[in-house]
């Protein structure tokens, strides 16, 4: 059907496939190349996996609260065992609070958020998130417990076990979402399971140690001044390493949506972190080098979300390393050939 | 409770480790691409039967294929490659009048490769287009990524050795989908919830075949033992390697590939990746020991970063 026009000054709003060329004079415009690069083949250029339906902000929130909620329940278990009451309170509000919403942010990118239960209805080691869901729901009844006891006063013992046991499974919710994120075909996730445990906990440190530079007195600030130095140099020695072991799958964190986020993660945490330390004593520059920190884990966070998103979508990560593990399986077995004489027997 | 951790890789009956006792035989699907003929009766018979939704109208100029991939409402793809290889001579003019066709028929159905005009295994020249299609579907892993890492239980192995969604638990934390090595199992967007093939579980209970084997004009897609199926395929490869077709190779047949094998595998006429298959697919689950390992490491480390914390602040300068 055709929505031309005639009108005094001629035709009006004809198609431009009035004008196709066909056969060879059309060339191949308006058909897909079958393969997208030289180096390697695809199918059309589109991604061998499927990307994550994960969304931005779920779920990069959900894994900087967790990591700020692990971190926040040893600073305030630390600081509870050290008498700095003020860093506590700040530390277990944070510890509950990064739960409470990273539960929220997941159920909330649920296809299914009225079935989220079903989550703890069985428990699988083989499923990272059914281990975090179960981590969770232990975590955070126990720090908002510690929450409520420390900001009312009540139920002090009651606040002091649930401090603890909430401290206790800290580090275990600051470090599982590596696992969930690396427990899968997405390149740039998987192939870096061996440091994204430490540049997780290492985001977490700096998260929970910025919150308590900017909420804390100056007088209760140093260990999380500490926790945030520790974080900053966790995270940036173990993501440098972790690019420079991928190789070529690592291209993600440095390049596109993703490598600015994690630019900006890396600037952010050592101007915060200079801030800590050169500012100490003084408030404003505490709480301003706080919050640049929490700011340089939340950048961290969504580089690496975006980082695997984008690896996803390419074959490109897929196929290459793909190919060249094949190729270097095929070197091997020809150099056994060359070392042990062929089995001619048949 | 639906956990096989102590077996996450190599060669494995599934629905033994699953907890069938006495399961009957793996079933699956041997797809040989050598004689698709792209007629998608596969697709059509797979909606219909499974009453799949529309997958988007849209032509995308990649030869005929307007499916694109597999997804929440495609279950089976039909993969079209033209390449500028040499196959089958695809000649519009075939004479017909020389041809005696009661002769035909009575030989059977298939006609002898050294008397057919246009088989892949008659060479065209060099520089001859080919065509190849492959009808790809969900290879029910014997090491299901997307099944270890479901949080629900709501992926389970079936007692023939197929992966199935039960679509009443599951609650669309999406976490299947990018697990999977192939790129099968995907989010249907209005409602939420991860779809994927079922290898027609309804069917196979019911004593039939799929629905897309079933419609197959060319028996392109077999179902059967997978014993028998893997059996078969390696002579068909043979056959077709011998006539001259040197690209023939099986492809996820192997129990010790990265997978475990495949319960549904292919014969392919090209490497994988031109029909857009991984060319090395190694479930995810197999590094996870080695994850957890890495994590427990490093949540020590984040413990011990905490107590150094606090007894630097006992050293050092206070505030
Ligand atoms: S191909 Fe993907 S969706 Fe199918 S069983 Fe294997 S991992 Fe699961
Ligand atoms: S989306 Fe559904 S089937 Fe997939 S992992 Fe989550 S609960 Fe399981």
């Amino acid at each position: 059907m055709s929505d031309s026009e005639v009108t005094r000054q001629g035709l009006r709003g004809t198609r431009p496939d009035r004008e196709a060329l066909i056969g060879v004079a059309a060339g191949r415009d308006g058909e897909q190349p079958p393969g997208g690069d030289t180096e390697f083949t695809s199918y059309y250029g589109r991604p061998v996996i499927n990307s994550p339906v994960w969304e931005s902000p779920d779920i990069p929130g959900y894994l900087f609260l967790g990591g700020l909620a692990g971190a926040a329940s040893l600073l305030a278990s630390g600081a509870d065992l050290t008498r700095r009451p003020e860093l506590a309170r700040v530390a277990k509000a944070g510890a509950f609070g990064g739960a409470a919403l990273s539960v929220a942010a997941l159920v909330h990118d649920l296809g299914k958020p009225g079935r989220f239960l079903n989550m703890l209805r069985v428990f699988k080691v083989t499923s990272p998130m059914s281990v975090g869901s179960w981590l969770l729901a232990g975590f955070t009844p126990l720090a908002g417990i510690s929450t409520v006891s420390a900001w009312t006063g009540r139920a002090p013992r009651w606040g002091a076990t649930a401090t603890a046991g909430a401290a206790a499974l800290g580090p275990a919710v600051a470090a599982y979402t590596a696992a969930l994120v690396s427990d899968t075909a997405v390149p740039a996730w998987h192939d870096g399971y061996r440091e994204m445990p430490f540049v997780f906990v290492g985001s977490g440190a700096t998260a929970a140690g910025g919150l308590g530079l900017l909420a804390a007195p100056a007088a209760q600030a140093a260990p999380a001044r500490n926790m945030a130095t520790f974080g900053v140099a966790t995270e940036l020695t173990s993501g440098q390493w972790m690019e420079h072991r991928l190789g070529m799958v690592a291209e993600p964190y440095s390049s596109g949506r993703s490598g600015r986020y994690m630019r900006a993660g890396k600037v952010l945490s050592v101007v915060g972190l200079a801030g800590a330390l050169l500012g100490r004593g003084n408030r404003l520059v505490n709480a301003l080098s706080g919050a640049t920190l929490l700011a340089a884990s939340a950048a961290t966070r969504w580089g690496v979300f975006h980082a695997g998103t984008a690896s996803a979508d390419d074959p490109k990560y897929t196929v290459v390393p793909q190919r060249e593990r094949l190729r270097r399986g095929e070197q091997a077995r020809s150099g056994d050939a060359h070392t042990a004489p062929p089995d001619r027997t048949h | 409770m639906a956990t096989n951790s102590h077996a996450l890789y190599g060669e494995a009956d599934p629905a033994t480790l699953g907890g069938y006792d006495e399961p009957p035989p793996r079933m699956g699907f041997f797809t040989d691409t050598s004689v698709c003929i792209g007629c998608k009766a596969c697709e059509v018979a797979c909606k219909e039967w499974n009453a799949i939704p529309e997958d988007g109208l849209v032509f995308t100029g990649m030869s005929y294929d307007n499916s694109e991939g597999l997804g929440a409402d495609t279950w089976r793809h039909v993969a079209f490659i033209e390449q500028r290889k040499p196959l089958a001579m695809q000649d519009p003019g075939v004479q017909h009048e020389d041809v005696d066709v009661l002769a035909l028929a009575s030989q059977g159905s298939g006609t002898p490769p050294e008397q057919a005009r246009i088989t892949p295994t008659t060479p065209g020249e060099p520089g001859q287009m080919r065509w190849l299609m492959a009808s790809d579907v969900c290879k029910h892993c014997t090491h299901a990524a997307c099944l270890d890492v479901c949080p629900t239980g709501s992926l389970f192995r079936t007692e023939f050795g197929t992966v199935v969604v039960q679509e009443d638990i599951c609650n669309g934390c999406g976490y299947c989908i990018p697990a999977c090595p192939y790129g099968v199992i995907d989010q249907r967007q209005e409602d939420g919830r991860a779809w994927k093939c079922t290898l027609c579980y309804d069917r196979l209970s019911g004593g039939m075949e799929p629905a897309c084997a079933k419609a197959c004009p060319t028996d392109s897609i077999q179902f059967g033992p997978l014993d028998e199926l893997r059996e078969r395929a390696r002579g068909r490869v043979d056959q077709l390697v011998e006539a001259g077709e040197t690209g023939a190779r099986l492809y996820g047949e192997d129990p010790h590939d990265g997978v475990g094998g495949d319960g549904a595998f292919f014969l392919l006429m090209d490497e994988p990746e031109v029909y857009g298959f991984p060319p090395d697919p190694v479930v995810t689950t197999r590094d996870l020991p080695a994850m957890w390992r890495c994590v427990g490491a490093a949540a020590l480390t984040l413990a011990a970063t905490a107590a150094a914390s606090f007894a630097g602040a006992m050293f050092g300068r206070r505030p």
